[in-house]
């Protein structure tokens, strides 16, 4: 009888051993879980007010690349931590300043002064100069930035890379001028 | 050789390989499998091994940092003796591990190898098909090129397009807002440590039950196979008409395997490595962004989709794809296994084979993209020019410089998103040309804010001209019987 009372001693042990990892392993599991969701944040969660550079650089009537350095960016993301935007300036104090990402899949949209269309090279996504959809798949006409002009410089409202989930910071109403 | 079996006792005494090993040698098989048609799951395996050795050799030079790895790629295929070698050999050896695994996948669909007892050998392969084409894109992003760059902002788009969670699972995507560093560390971490490890125990269990159970015998009309019965009808086939394994299974395995490997270092020393291309600037736009062959059909299907059908069908039809995958040997782990009584197989495989080699093909030369050159590279063909009025050729020049061209061919070039218009005057009155050029529709845009009264006037000229030789071009008959006033009402 002593054989089997070891026996269920030692499964009991074994039990408590099962408990005692199992307890361990969510203790070792919540940090890692969060240190996993560590990039999720909330919409606009990575925006903010970044420079593209004198408004003067800017044409009334025109449209032009302007390209910014993210500012949520790592001293080893190389070349990846530049970003551009289209910058259409259409009257003296009125901006609309589109994102380069197609809203079909993220693509860079080309501008053609000639035709004043964007043109995506992917899927053959095309806009008006006004950044509404044209033709081709896109859901929606570009993402558009926010913007304000601030002490002669042109700031626009981003951070992250446009999608249709993460546009927070690309609403489609257009923004004030704050001198 | 006395001392070699000496040392091989020494080691088995203490190992106890040899006797698991000898069983799984001599165990027999079927002698009707020794075909020519079984030779694509060894060849997976072999390419698998091919690709973690390559891959490793890859690795000591690579460095996963997005400032650096396109220039660690460069130094690989530019400044290391034989570095452009092993990189184009790993990336002919994924092309064609991708391929082998295809085949290798309808060809024990058409033998009915999935069904009983050899479910879960199936839906291990399965997972393992999915994990062949994880490596096939995480590699595409270790080169870390512009195609890379951009194939992260469609996986991106696309993640962006789930409900609700699409903006967390964005950013778990990339690890962080945008397309950077942190992007290429996750997706190195993917490449070189959880799908190949997962890849090695999965492939280790897929071979381990080809073994236990034994090989699928081959499929013969009217022979059914049932749960009930079907164990004790396969031992007893390979009691009857059976050989070991080795090397009667063995030698056709070799042999092929042996093939594609060269044929892989053929590949690559003659075509050489895949890029990097551009250097990933998101600044730089003078990019068309191109998947990898195998995601090419992807690239195809994704211009295709009506827009309203596009966000539910990227979401809903892998889940759907996948879970039919894993859920066929519970519907059909029994009956029939020859492909001469399962027309339904022959068929899908049949269609999934012509539609997947269609989308490839056109993914080719993507005729639904802007030709972004064409409008100032393409010139007006010159038969064209050639007597045309003046008003035609200032109607050529809107043509061209409103990069009308970028989507219309002219002589056999320029973009194919619209229609070639060498014909047009055919089709379209004069009245229907300014209207499409003002309007557009039929997914053209509206060029009417576009062009002035003039521009269009003398755009619609030319291409009043556009019509072959000795046919007319089409006409609006009303119009003839109401400037005449032919049509008068009979007094």
């Amino acid at each position: 009888m002593s054989n089997e009372n070891e026996v269920t001693r030692r499964w009991v042990l074994v039990g408590i051993g099962v408990l005692l990892n199992g307890a361990v392993a969510l203790l070792i599991a919540t940090p890692i879980v969060g240190y996993l969701l560590g990039p999720v944040r909330k919409k606009g969660g990575y925006d903010s007010w970044i420079d593209l550079g004198e408004v003067g650089q800017f044409g009334v009537g025109e449209t032009r690349l302007a390209s910014f350095v993210n500012p949520q960016s790592a001293p080893w993301d190389g070349a990846t931590a530049k970003a551009a935007c289209w910058v259409r300036r259409t009257q003296e104090q009125k901006f609309q300043i589109f994102a380069i990402n197609c809203a079909h899949l993220g693509c860079p949209v080309r501008w053609f002064p000639q035709s004043e269309l964007f043109m995506c090279p992917c899927h053959g996504g095309v806009y008006y100069s006004d950044g509404s959809r044209a033709a081709g798949p896109p859901p929606r006409g570009l993402f558009e930035y926010p913007w304000k002009v601030q002490n002669g410089k042109l700031l626009i409202d981003g951070g992250q890379m446009p999608t249709l989930a993460t546009s927070a910071s690309v609403r489609k109403e257009s923004s004030e001028c704050t001198g | 050789m006395h001392w070699l079996k000496r040392t091989y006792e020494w080691l088995d005494f203490r190992l106890k390989l040899g006797g698991p090993i000898t069983e799984a040698v001599t165990h027999p098989i079927p002698r009707n499998t020794a075909s020519w048609w079984y030779v694509f799951g060894s060849a997976s395996f072999v390419l698998l091994m091919l690709q973690i050795v390559t891959g490793i050799l890859l690795a000591i030079v690579y460095v996963p940092s997005a400032g650096e790895a396109w220039n660690s790629l460069q130094v690989l295929n530019q400044q290391l003796p034989l570095g452009w070698f092993l990189r184009a050999m790993h990336g002919w050896g994924s092309n064609f591990m991708v391929a082998v695994v295809l085949i290798h996948m309808a060809q024990v669909f058409l033998f009915g190898a999935y069904k009983f007892p050899r479910e879960l050998t199936w839906i291990l392969g399965v997972f393992l098909l999915l994990m062949t084409l994880g490596m096939a894109f995480t590699g595409q992003v270790m080169r870390f090129d512009q195609d890379a760059y951009w194939g992260l902002g469609i996986g991106a788009s696309i993640v962006a397009r789930v409900p609700f969670i699409g903006g967390p699972l964005v950013d778990l995507l990339l690890g962080g807002p945008i397309i950077a560093g942190q992007t290429l560390t996750r997706f190195f971490a993917l490449h070189v440590f959880v799908i190949p490890g997962a890849m090695l125990l999965f492939a280790g269990l897929h071979v381990w039950m080809v073994i236990a159970l034994g090989i699928n015998d081959w499929p013969m009309p009217g022979r059914i196979v049932r749960r009930s019965t079907y164990i004790q009808e396969y031992h007893e086939l390979t009691k009857r008409d059976g050989e070991p394994f080795v090397p009667g299974g063995l030698w056709r395995d070799m042999i092929f395997s042996a093939a594609i490997l060269l044929a892989v270092a053929a590949c690559a020393a003659i075509f050489g490595p895949f890029g990097p291309t551009g250097f990933p600037d998101p600044t730089i736009i003078q990019t068309v962004p191109k998947p990898d062959f195998f995601f090419l059909w992807i690239y195809t299907i994704l211009s295709f989709l009506p827009e309203n059908l596009e966000t539910p069908f990227i979401l809903i039809a892998p889940i759907v794809g996948i879970a039919f995958l894993l859920a066929l040997p519970f519907f059909a782990g029994e009956g029939e296994k020859s492909w001469h009584r399962r027309p339904i197989a022959v068929l899908s495989v049949t269609f999934l084979a012509v539609g997947f080699a269609v989308c490839q093909h056109l993914g080719t030369y993507t005729p639904w993209s802007p030709q972004m050159q064409a409008w100032s590279g393409d010139a007006v063909p010159v038969r064209y020019v050639h007597n045309a009025t003046p008003l035609g050729r200032q109607g050529q020049i809107v043509f061209q410089e409103k990069q009308c061209r970028n989507c219309h061919m002219l002589g056999g070039v320029g973009g194919e998103r619209g229609p070639a218009l060498d014909g047009v005057a055919t089709r379209l009155t004069y009245d229907q040309l300014v209207r499409q050029v003002l309007q557009g529709g039929g997914n053209m845009p509206a060029y009417g804010k576009n062009l002035s009264p003039a521009e269009v006037t003398a755009l619609v000229s030319f291409l009043q001209t556009l019509h072959p030789e000795g046919q007319l071009p089409a006409h609006d008959a009303s119009q003839q019987y109401i400037s005449t006033g032919e049509l008068q009402p009979a007094k």
